[in-house]
């Protein structure tokens, strides 16, 4: 059985202060569902991950009350940024044992305007009293150790890290549900001040509030609906171990699960058209290229410079402009960019990658430990 | 800085750093450390640990230097965060401290020295020649 996306739904992107994550998570839900041609009725699976300044017992549960829908399949995932891409893999595996027919992942978050209370264990992984005292306290901290692991064993520069964040900001300078919309340089990342050296503020993500959502079904049921279904050629789920036990900071869980994501699919690195790639910090979306085969391992730096990653490259990343210039919704906006990629006429021209037939996209989360692929085709493979 | 927590597993790791005498949990199955702290041996599944005292020399694995920011009226002053990893083959999360933080890099000699703050004593690292 190969799922395929039928729908898909977003929110606006940016500082929402007068929208609750309910508000936005059930405006992208809904918006996913009337973009597939159904009614809450017709779906019977619910898919999500617990929004960060809002969790609750069951989100996947509150969702389906909210919006109308009864699960024969509801639950919560918990692998941070990785969750949206693995809900669409989970969908997948749920269709596919027969438990529903017609999934609808989702993920909201309000982490720019939502009143966030400081939940101890959120950020971590258990270990906080051996990091929170010598102010290993932020996600730049978590991140900037693949950073400068990167710099010492390859070389990887500053100046290659800020060619990803130019890339993602000349993108988002053409979508207008981005947050950033103004043209950067090299110079521009590198003047602007450190964060965590080795990383600078341009090198690091949004803070957001948004919402998105795909509905998944079967590829024969997708055939009757109204939207040109996108394939799911093949999905795959990586892990390593924490920070301080890893055999390697700068191989992360994508070599996994891309390898199966491209077993699953028959499909190789040539065969992609466009990555949507998870990019938290620039050293992720450089690390995830080398981890999914676009080039090896160390080459990174040579890979994103010289406009090879820009529409009208070789290999165009983050059409939208990713987390670093679109906005956080934690990788469900690179999963509705593939498909409006794929379908075609769905994006401004500018930022169109031409003849568009496969593009893959990464979920990245739990403090480096878990990752997700999917291979997304216009076309059923094999 | 938070108030540091003391669970039952960890509580000999902060009271041998208050006796400033770090020592870690060696499996007593396998004989090999683990940190941080934890009742079940990652590498063997072994239940048995005793704690051990280490040399308290290392190298730095990983070198950051954080710049605090509450706001742009004010920062806070940068300070080395790293990874350092034990002679005795484990890696924990530091500081290291009495120099400057842009002068840590990567492979150089470290070891361990006791700093009192409010939350108790904390190993940090300062480097050798």
């Amino acid at each position: 059985m190969t799922g395929a996306i039928v729908g898909i739904g977003e929110t606006a992107v940016g500082a929402l202060p007068e929208q609750s994550t309910m508000t936005l998570a059930l405006a992208a839900m809904r918006g996913a569902i009337l973009d597939a041609g159904l009614r809450a009725g017709e779906v019977d699976g619910v898919i999500t991950d617990q929004p960060g300044n809002a969790p609750q017992r069951s989100y996947a549960l509150t969702l389906a009350r909210n919006c109308g829908v009864m699960p024969r399949y509801a639950t919560d995932l918990a692998m941070g940024g990785a969750s949206p891409a693995a809900s669409v893999a989970h969908a997948v595996l749920a269709i596919a044992a027969g438990m529903c027919d017609t999934v609808v992942c989702v993920h909201a978050q309000k982490q720019a305007t939502g009143r966030s209370e400081a939940h101890r264990g959120q950020l971590f992984d258990g270990f906080e009293d051996y990091e929170e005292p010598f102010g290993n306290v932020s996600a730049p901290a978590h991140h900037g150790i693949v950073a400068a692991r990167h710099m010492h064993e390859y070389g990887t520069t500053s100046e290659q890290l800020a060619a990803v964040a130019v890339a993602c900001r000349k993108h988002a300078v053409h979508n207008a549900n981005a947050t950033m919309r103004t043209p950067i340089t090299i110079e521009d990342v590198l003047a602007s001040r450190w964060v965590v050296k080795p990383l600078h503020l341009l090198d690091c993500c949004l803070v957001s509030d948004g919402a998105g959502a795909v509905v998944v079904t079967s590829s024969e049921r997708a055939r009757d609906l109204r939207k040109p279904p996108v394939y799911i050629a093949g999905y795959g789920l990586g892990y390593t171990a924490g920070p301080l036990e890893s055999p390697s900071l700068t191989t992360l869980g994508g070599a996994a699960a891309s390898r199966a994501a491209y077993a699953m699919s028959g499909l190789v690195p040539q065969d992609v058209d466009f990555a949507e790639l998870y990019d938290c910090f620039t050293i992720i979306a450089l690390v995830t290229l080398e981890d999914y085969g676009f080039c090896a391992k160390g080459e990174g730096g040579a890979f994103v410079s010289d406009g090879r990653i820009e529409v009208g490259g070789a290999l165009p990343v983050n059409t939208h402009g990713g987390l670093l210039s679109q906005g956080h919704v934690e990788g469900m906006l690179h999963i509705t960019e593939a498909v409006k990629q794929l379908r075609g006429g769905e994006v401004e021209p500018e930022r169109q990658v031409a003849n568009a037939r496969c593009g893959i996209v990464s979920g990245h989360g739990a403090t480096l430990s878990a990752h997700s692929t999917l291979l997304l085709t216009s076309e059923p493979v094999g | 800085m938070t108030e540091v927590a003391r669970d039952a597993d960890g509580r000999p790791f902060w009271d041998s750093c208050n006796a400033r005498a770090m020592a870690l949990q060696r499996c007593a199955d396998c004989g090999r450390f683990r940190y941080p702290p934890r009742a079940v041996c990652p590498y063997c599944m072994g239940e048995r640990a005793a704690w051990a005292p280490v040399c308290g020399t290392g190298s730095v694995y990983v070198a950051l230097v954080v710049h605090p920011r509450r706001s742009r009226e004010a920062p806070g002053e940068p300070f080395s965060l790293v990874i350092v990893e034990l002679d005795e083959g484990v890696r924990m999360w530091s500081n290291v401290v009495g120099c400057d933080p842009d002068e840590v890099s990567i492979g150089q000699r470290v070891r361990v020295r006791y700093d009192e703050t409010p939350e108790g004593t904390l190993p940090r690292f300062e480097r050798v020649s």
